[in-house]
């Protein structure tokens, strides 16, 4: 997994609300058997018509928008397990994503593949939003390590919140195999006295 | 101090704790298909680790399998590729696969339930969001991402933080024609879809108490369309019952000892929750959806509520509905029952009980997709087929079929599908289909009827 400290970009926004795994990546994108490509089709439907046009006033065809910061509407992820989903994002380009509320797998699965999921409040969404209608070329500073992201150019910035062990994982690029492997004993004696 | 049914499954199952960080769960039965596993297997063999324990690992094939000639070689290029791989990966890490057309072959949350495989006070996690039907049995029962399936299949053990606990009790005497999934849907409906995320749902009350094993599993099944990782009931005589003599369970003496251990596991009364809804069961009524997530349901004789929500206007002009508007007379085409949540004996007796005698409206397609070969076998065994074919409606093969769009079986563009599945999010079905989840009676009439209608008129 890629290390991650801070990053500075530019964002695109998707400001609509319940965004489920289906939308990120449909079904019917999930035949392959590695994780590649899966960028290309991320968002498809929203992104393409049923002819396979582009559809010009969604955000990520927008000429308007680019960056590798997704600011999205309010619980992110919810529905299916997927993880390519986060493969999808990640092939897309992103490399953070802010909203005020993520569901549970997803964000697992997004900090599993270095892809940074930033919770803040929904004020805070509001005036990230804002910022980029002002502005699109708006940049954006999100620090893993002091756990705070702010808007470039003006005071406004929020801290948030991220699981201890977790942020120690993307700092360093490590997953959770290496840390479950090295519990290898550990685990092998818990099988022999497990009493249930 | 008093503990809660999921405190007690979880703590028994903690290997190790990291300091200001998750813990180390251990993971009694790992559920596989073919459509999240084959990265987690490349990921294991690129980095060189074996898989721990394959005898605790049980693998099907659902989602991405046809629903008629099974028999037949898969016509789809990358789905016979997926599935085939499936079959590699298992065959090379010594794990028990029912392919397709294997007699245990089935969706994954319904074949191991019913194999016996899914047993009280156990944890379990399986590549999918709906592995949370598990918890029907008392069991800790949960989806997870691929990352996460390697790292079952290292160490069979997964790191994680202990969710937050919530109970939602319904109590009282359920109306006429109200099922499990109208429990289910109502909840979600007054809770939203994102009240549980953080948390393990404990469903309690003499609604779920007086309820069968599949309606059980029904509700826990769409905890995660609430946001809860997993929703559990607590194991009783109706579970015990269940699981007796089902070819996994344990046996004889060896079952009365574990009995004797699930009865210790509901929880303690006055157990604290983090947060605890309570429902009156004569609310209930039969439910539908009328937008493009689980939450937005109503009883099926009220109007859509009026919201001005940016979200929400977006979801009504997807699904071509106006708040403020009933869903009463709306024309159906497309009728399916099946998909995890309904597809069970019990949804399709429901469902030929309503039939019998009747014939399907001309303008609908009805599919009936058993989730497993079992369920398919009882079909035929009880009559049902025949009541089924009499009426018009299509019997297919076992699968996760039009519940997800990833094989063949797919609604067409701006049809509306009334649907037993779990979720109506857009193109859910197919693209720009649009779905209306309902219980398997409201779907079963709406084929009969080619509309729907008000059924709490016909039940009272």
């Amino acid at each position: 997994m890629e290390k991650f400290n801070t990053h500075t970009d530019q964002a695109i926004p998707l400001n609509i609300a319940n965004v489920d795994t289906d939308q990120i990546i449909p079904a019917r994108f999930l035949k392959a058997t590695d994780k590649k490509g899966f960028g290309d089709n991320v968002f498809r439907d929203w992104r393409f018509d049923k002819t396979g046009n582009s559809v010009s006033n969604f955000s990520l065809n927008n000429p308007l928008y680019s960056g590798s910061i997704l600011i999205a509407g309010d619980n992110f992820g919810c529905g299916s397990s997927r993880e390519h989903a986060a493969w999808a994002l990640v092939g897309f380009g992103f490399k953070v994503i802010v909203s005020s509320f993520f569901a549970d797998i997803f964000k697992g699965n997004a900090l599993n593949n270095g892809l940074l999921p930033v919770q803040v409040s929904e004020c805070f969404l509001t005036h990230l939003f804002t910022a980029i209608e002002t502005d699109a070329k708006t940049q954006f500073e999100v620090n893993l390590e002091t756990q705070s992201i702010s808007i470039i150019g003006t005071d406004l910035s929020e801290s948030f919140d991220i699981d201890p062990y977790k942020k120690t994982c993307m700092i360093n690029g490590y997953d959770d195999i290496d840390y479950l492997l090295s519990k290898k004993e550990i685990i092998e004696a818990f099988e022999l006295q497990k009493n249930y | 101090m008093k503990k809660t049914l999921f405190d007690k499954v979880w703590d028994t199952h903690v290997v190790d704790t990291i300091q200001d960080g998750p813990q180390v769960l251990y993971i009694d039965k790992h559920l596989i298909h073919e459509v999240t596993s084959p990265q987690a297997f490349n990921e294991l063999e690129e980095r060189q680790i074996p898989v721990f324990r394959p005898q605790q690992i049980l693998a099907t094939a659902d989602h991405n399998t046809p629903t008629l000639d099974q028999h037949l070689p898969v016509k789809d290029e990358l789905s016979r590729k997926q599935l085939e791989q499936l079959s590699k990966n298992c065959n090379k890490n010594n794990i028990t696969l029912y392919e397709l057309g294997h007699k245990y072959n089935g969706i994954v949350h319904v074949m191991a339930p019913e194999l016996g495989i899914t047993q009280p006070g156990m944890t379990m996690v399986c590549g999918d969001s709906h592995t949370s039907t598990h918890g029907a049995f008392g069991t800790i029962a949960f989806g997870i991402g691929t990352s996460q399936v390697a790292q079952v299949f290292a160490s069979q053990c997964l790191l994680l933080s202990k969710p937050k606990s919530l109970r939602v009790s319904v109590n009282g005497k359920l109306k006429n024609g109200v099922l499990p999934k109208d429990v289910i849907l109502y909840i979600i409906s007054k809770l939203g879809t994102n009240s549980g995320t953080g948390y393990f749902c404990e469903y309690a009350g003499d609604v779920f108490e007086n309820m069968s094993m599949e309606g059980r599993m029904t509700v826990c099944n769409m905890s995660i369309e609430m946001g809860a990782r997993g929703g559990m009931i607590a194991p009783d005589e109706t579970t015990f019952e269940y699981v007796k003599d089902r070819e996994f369970a344990p046996k004889n003496e060896e079952f009365n000892k574990k009995v004797a251990y699930w009865k210790t596991l509901p929880s303690d009364e006055g157990a604290a929750f983090d947060k605890e809804y309570f429902f009156d069961a004569s609310d209930i009524e039969p439910m539908v959806t009328y937008g493009t997530n689980p939450g937005m349901g109503i009883k099926i004789s009220e109007t859509i509520p009026m919201n001005n929500d940016p979200s929400f206007l977006k979801s009504l002009q997807y699904m071509n509905f106006e708040a403020g508007k009933s869903l009463i007379n709306t024309p159906i085409n497309f009728v399916f029952i099946g998909s995890c949540t309904n597809s069970r004996i019990e949804d399709f007796r429901v469902a030929a009980n309503y039939v019998k005698g009747k014939h399907k409206a001309k303008n609908v397609t009805a599919w009936l997709v058993p989730g497993s070969k079992q369920v398919e076998t009882q079909i035929i065994e009880e009559g049902l087929k025949d009541i089924f074919n009499d009426a018009g409606f299509e019997l297919r093969q076992p699968g996760c079929s039009a519940c997800l769009a990833m094989n063949d079986d797919k609604i067409p563009q701006n049809e509306y599908c009334v649907s037993t599945s779990n979720r109506n999010f857009e193109g859910r079905q197919g693209q720009g289909s649009r779905t209306i989840l309902s219980s398997p009676l409201v779907a079963a009439v709406t084929a009969i009827e080619g509309k729907i209608i008000d059924i709490t008129k016909q039940l009272n």
